[in-house]
């Protein structure tokens, strides 16, 4: 455990080194939270209610949104497996004491929790500074969210290692990458919420482990799921990694007797 | 631990083949095999300092690759520290080290010493071991300056240096080195050298050194193997495989005056430049009987012998 907590921290730290390119993300960020919050402003004001949202509760989820697009690493796979499998670096992972899988794991928790710092907090405090947000006064519904973002982060880890596995036999990861960032996107709710989704579209999203990107830690934020209903949506986290991690350990095992590593 | 052990690596009919996928039309893919490794059989016992040779593409990484449990066998037995590398692969970790001088094994933005730190948690190594360990590696590879320099900052030299430095750190028992002198100046390569020859002579590791540069074979190396189209193609010592492959002497003459190509028995002229003629001849043959048969009939003021290195060597064995 110890080495997973202390591969974690390096993980962290290394971004850290690049923070530079940092300012483009959270810029490119915050000017979209803003727009998207005008289009919501603009529904909302339509219908003053949909599945359950007021207009302050669809700007906050907006830039909840924004603020995740770095941790849950919407928009691109964030994990180094393909460019170590295309050069071959993968081979020195492979010969490493620890599991592979649970290796990359610690990496990536230390890659969000880096971009919470350097991504997500300062998109979220321009919203919030911009509009009137729906912000819990409640410590422990900040907690309760802090667990789900976490349980989300896993579950988006595990979606992510998977399309990134699949480099090891197509050695060209962009159109499988390309593809689930797409479905992810749409299904996270991270583009629009869920709430806005039509009745078996919407009831589906809800199912699919993307939900647990955004929608399910948003929805704790906001005060949409409490009580039990936290309870519940962590089982759903929950569930979706331990499925998704044990994909992922099939698939290394596969990998490990299949397929080759690049490179004299 | 018993002496008359069996050997720290054992392959046995070791093969392995790539399958490659070529597009050859809009929809069309072809599949072609090639057999990089074919029925290789190798025996390393403990302690010793190999040479594992041979021409680009011969097989040595990928043979390196399945010793170290990245790249799994297509067929054949192989036992590296009496565990199956693919299979134990975690166990198998921790006896060996390896280092590739193409790449990297560090950290790429962490200082060495953070770097250092992360493998001592990885191999689970004692702290007292590990304090004992890293002083030792770093003074002797002369690591001190740049502990606190990130690895994309340093030369290669010095990066070499590092990694020599991490796939030591938890004692294994067997390192494999990959070209680990490619790209490094005559003193790096030194620095290295020394370091390769003292650690096989004082702690006893086995090393498997891969190389391009025959120098380093040649200062290092007792045993050697040589591969060639995935198979071994010789094994043994590296003075009987000099003398197996008799290659030719050279003699260099520097005559008085130009001359057209001298004629004696048992020698042939392979290249004049004005006065000074180059002039092949059998290992085995009398180079003063030689000699003396030329500066009978021709006024010679100078004379060389060249012995054929073991670069030559081998080309003869590659090309026989
Ligand atoms: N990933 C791969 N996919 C397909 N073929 C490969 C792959 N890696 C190596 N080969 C082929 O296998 C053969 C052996 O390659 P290998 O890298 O083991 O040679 P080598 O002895 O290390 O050569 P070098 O001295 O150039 O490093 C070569 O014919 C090479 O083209
Ligand atoms: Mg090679």
């Amino acid at each position: 455990m110890v080495v997973y907590a202390l591969i974690s921290r390096q993980a962290f730290r290394r971004y850290l080194t690049y923070r530079g390119a940092m300012v483009g993300g959270v810029l490119a960020n915050t000017v979209f939270g803003v727009i998207k919050a005008f289009i919501m402003m603009a529904v909302w004001r339509q219908r003053p209610s949909i599945g359950g949202y007021d207009v302050a509760d669809a700007v906050t989820y907006v830039f909840l949104a924004q603020a995740m697009i770095g941790p849950m690493s919407t928009l691109n796979n964030g994990l180094d497996i393909p460019a170590r499998i295309r050069s071959g670096d993968i081979g020195t992972d492979l010969f490493r004491p620890v599991d592979f899988q649970t290796y990359w794991l610690a990496n990536d928790l230390g890659r969000a929790a880096f971009s919470v710092l350097g991504r997500s907090v300062v998109p979220f405090v321009i919203g919030a500074l911009l509009f009137h947000l729906h912000l819990p006064t409640d410590p422990r519904v900040w907690a309760a969210f802090t667990v789900a973002l976490f349980l989300g982060v896993v579950v988006s880890f595990a979606l992510r290692y998977l399309a990134a596995m699949s480099t090891f036999w197509l050695l060209d990861e962009k159109g499988v990458v390309g593809m689930a960032t797409v479905v992810t996107s749409f299904f996270s709710g991270m583009i629009v919420p869920l709430v806005l989704f039509p009745g078996w579209l919407g009831q589906l999203a809800r199912l699919l482990p993307f939900a647990a990107l955004v929608q399910l830690p948003a929805d704790v934020f906001l005060g949409k799921r409490s009580g039990g209903a936290v309870g519940t949506g962590y089982l759903f986290e929950i569930g979706w990694a331990a499925a998704l991690l044990l994909a992922g350990r099939l698939v290394t095992r596969r990998a490990r007797h299949r397929v080759v590593v690049q490179g004299g | 631990m018993t002496s008359v052990s069996r050997p720290i690596i054992e392959a046995e009919h070791l093969s392995k083949t790539y399958t490659l996928r070529k597009k050859t039309g809009r929809l069309k893919r072809e599949r072609t095999t090639v057999e990089a490794v074919r029925d290789l059989n190798l025996a390393v016992a403990e302690g010793e300092l190999l040479g594992y040779i041979g021409p680009n593409g011969a097989g040595k990484s990928t043979s390196i690759k399945m010793f170290t449990g990245i790249l799994s066998p297509s067929a054949g037995r192989l036992r590296v520290a009496g565990l199956e590398p693919i299979r134990d692969r975690k166990q198998l970790a921790r006896r060996i080290g390896v280092v590739f001088g193409q790449r990297t094994t560090l950290w790429w933005d962490l200082p060495l010493r953070d770097s250092f730190a992360l493998l001592h948690r990885m191999y689970a190594v004692p702290d007292a071991r590990f304090a004992a360990n890293l002083k030792r590696l770093v003074a002797l590879l002369e690591l001190e300056p740049l502990l606190d320099t990130p690895v994309r900052q340093l030369s290669l030299g010095q990066r070499m240096r590092g990694d020599l430095a991490a796939a030591l750190l938890h004692d294994p028992a067997v390192l494999y080195l990959d070209e680990p002198t490619i790209g490094l100046d005559v003193t790096s390569k030194a620095v290295v050298r020394e370091f390769l020859a003292e650690l096989n002579r004082e702690q006893g590791t086995t090393i498997v050194l891969t190389t391009h540069d025959l120098d380093d074979i040649e200062r290092l190396c007792r045993r050697v193997v040589v591969v060639d189209h995935g198979t071994v193609a010789y094994d043994g010592e590296l003075d009987t495989l000099r003398a197996r492959v008799a290659a030719d002497r050279t003699l260099v003459v520097d005559l008085a005056e130009p001359v057209p190509a001298i004629a004696v028995p048992g020698a042939a002229v392979t290249r004049i430049d004005g006065p000074r003629q180059w002039l092949a001849f059998p290992a085995e043959a009398n180079a003063a009987a030689l000699v003396a048969d030329i500066a009978e009939r021709y006024e010679l003021l100078d004379v060389s012998i060249r012995d054929a290195d073991i670069e030559e060597v081998i080309r003869n064995l590659y090309t026989g």
